[in-house]
């Protein structure tokens, strides 16, 4: 993919964006662009700007300079909340649910965002009280079973796994065109990881756009079509995921880091 | 030695009045409306029981009035997150702008009762907006300063009455309308935001309280809600103000008082936080107590002090919590 598309538009793209923390650069003039349908990956070191970069483009922290536009729509500055209204969703890193809430509750929230009631087309109209149902269904399409007491337990007490997903499905429920994944895979053993990619394949062919930063190269390839790679703020290569890895700087960024 | 340990099991009925098999028996139903009804009925009539006691009938208006305060906090701490110590705030001017439209504007009192309640909620939430993003205690200071900003305001400009308060509001037709008017009020909003805050709305407060950035990354605004649930808040602190300034028919710069800030989060120590009900328990006994109290003077603060260090080191869930549990499991010993 990617090239071939290299005709139309993209659904997102960014110019030359750069913020620093204080003395540290930690994002140099990063610009990128991912179409419609797209997996792309964005990978590198720790500590290498990939969260800062998701945060800047959700507007959860302010661009210092550079330009966002989704579908040509520049975003640049808008508030976190209308950014997500505008359909671009984001895990978090450090996971932290509505933990006091019960697992299917935790999604009534987005369930009840503008967004999602404006969206709508639910299964059973997604009508006030049937929020309930259309919350286990998202579940139950996530990966909890729907007979099980899982879905009802209370977030905190989920595991690692169930709540990895929950942190999904809380994405999905918005109904979003982009999804923002900040390391889903990791904490997850290989089999969980194995339960996911499904997942990733089952949101891809709905026509979500996904942009998953990821240090477990080996199941990211997997499933994405291009790959990003950053070393200390700065973009050092970009394109199919087996010439990335092979590319002389990638190499040496994860060297000895990573097991790549 | 053997071992013993505390084991807590559900009581059966609580287990059958799960869901929709509540309504098969009327113990069942019995079992789950009794705690409500109680408190209906004990509320109801006890302008009755107090018939004989016509000073304690003026403890009951002032509880009820705790209790909302209580309640407005409750809610805003537990269920938002927002900790806010505006008690007198809100009643100050839910008081004063009663007083406004009942004395200068000459509205009757049906009319400037409900205009203070929303004209005051509505300028409290207007005056906690540039503070909503502060967390934790920054919000709870802000919410303190405001009461004794207006205090001074009014001091020093000699504006609504100065030290003297603005005299001459209206009084209530008679007696049972003084008192039934707020104990309706109080039970109306303590079952209304136990039903509201289960609503998917509530959930959304909860879930500002629980993890305010997931809610940003899912379209909603913090800062909207937020707002929505001081509004409440606000609502019920300025009934309460407004309710007050009518039944002492002036209001003054001791509306504005640190009590109506501290009293009230105590009594929601006491009652058991997150409960709602908790609020109104906690008033019930902390408002009378320090009616008894009165006679010890300045004394009845250390015998308040001693009572609130108890409750928090031996029961510091609150008195509702505890008692849900034990009216809906009961305990044994088993070996271990
Ligand atoms: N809020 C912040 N304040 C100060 N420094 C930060 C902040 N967020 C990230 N950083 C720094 O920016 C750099 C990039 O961090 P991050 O984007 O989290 O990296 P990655 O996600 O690739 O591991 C790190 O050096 C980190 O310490
Ligand atoms: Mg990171």
């Amino acid at each position: 993919m990617g090239e071939g598309m290299s005709g139309d538009i993209p659904i997102l793209s960014t110019k030359g964006i750069s913020k620093s923390f204080g003395g540290l650069q930690a994002l140099i003039d990063v610009s990128f662009e991912v179409y419609r349908g797209e997996v792309f990956g964005i990978i590198g070191p720790n500590g290498s700007g990939k969260t800062t970069l998701i945060n800047c483009i959700t507007g959860f922290i302010k661009i210092d300079s550079g330009t966002v536009y989704f579908k040509e729509k520049n975003i640049t500055g808008w508030k976190a909340h209308k950014i997500a209204h505008e359909g671009i969703a984001r895990t978090f890193q450090i996971m932290r649910p509505y933990y006091s809430l019960p697992a299917y509750k935790n999604l009534i929230i987005p369930l009840w965002s503008p967004r999602a009631r404006k969206i709508g087309g639910w299964r059973g109209g997604g009508k006030h009280g049937d929020r309930d149902t259309v919350a286990v269904d998202i579940l139950e399409e996530i990966g909890f079973e729907r007979d099980s007491k899982v879905p009802y337990k209370i977030a905190s007490t989920l595991p690692t796994g169930y709540q990895k997903r929950l942190e999904l499905a809380r994405c999905i429920a918005v109904r979003p065109e982009i999804i923002f994944c900040d390391e889903v895979f990791s904490g997850l053993s290989m089999s969980e990881i194995a339960g996911m990619l499904p997942l990733i394949e089952k949101m891809k062919s709905d026509g979500i756009t996904l942009i998953m930063i990821e240090h477990r190269l080996r199941e990211l390839f997997r499933v994405a079509d291009r790959v990003m790679a950053l070393n200390f703020g700065e973009k050092i290569a970009e394109g199919e995921p087996f010439v990335v890895i092979e590319d002389k700087r990638v190499k040496e960024a994860y060297l000895g880091t990573e097991e790549v | 030695m053997e071992m013993m340990r505390r084991e807590r099991i559900d009581r059966g009925i609580k287990v059958r009045t799960e869901g929709i098999y509540a309504i098969s028996s009327i113990r069942e139903v019995l079992y789950l409306l009794g705690p409500r009804l109680i408190l209906i009925v004990g509320m109801i009539s006890l302008p009755f029981i107090l018939e004989l006691a016509p000073y304690w009938k003026r403890v009951v208006n002032i509880m009820c009035v705790y209790s909302l305060i209580a309640l407005s906090f409750d809610f805003l701490a537990n269920y938002v997150g927002l900790v806010c110590l505006g008690g007198a705030f809100f009643v100050g001017i839910g008081g004063y702008i009663a007083a406004i439209f009942n004395v200068y504007l000459s509205f009757p009192i049906y009319v400037s009762i409900p205009l203070a309640t929303i004209c005051g909620a509505i300028f409290c939430t207007l005056m906690l907006l540039p503070c909503l993003p502060l967390r934790g205690v920054y919000f709870a200071i802000v919410t303190l300063m405001y009461p004794l900003f207006f205090t001074r305001v009014i001091e020093a400009l000699n504006i609504l009455g100065g030290t003297n308060g603005i005299t001459g509001l209206s009084s209530f037709p008679n007696q049972y309308v003084e008192e039934y008017t707020i104990i309706i009020v109080t039970l109306l909003f303590l079952f209304g935001m136990r039903r509201f805050v289960t609503q998917d709305i509530g959930l959304v407060l909860r879930g500002v309280k629980d993890n305010d950035q997931a809610v940003r990354a899912s379209g909603i605004s913090i800062a909207y809600m937020k707002s929505l649930a001081v509004f409440i808040a606000s609502v019920m602190g300025c009934f309460a103000g407004a309710y007050i300034a009518h039944l002492y028919m002036w209001s003054g710069i001791s509306l504005f008082a640190l009590d109506f800030s501290i009293i009230p989060i105590a009594s929601v120590v006491i009652g058991g936080g997150g409960t709602l009900v908790g609020a109104i328990i906690g008033s019930v006994i902390l408002v009378p107590l320090s009616e008894i109290l009165r006679a010890f003077g300045t004394f009845r603060i250390v015998i308040y002090c001693i009572i609130l260090t108890l409750v928090i080191v031996f029961k510091s869930e609150g008195l509702m919590i505890y008692l849900q549990r034990k009216y809906h499991q009961f305990e044994r010993w088993v070996k271990v």
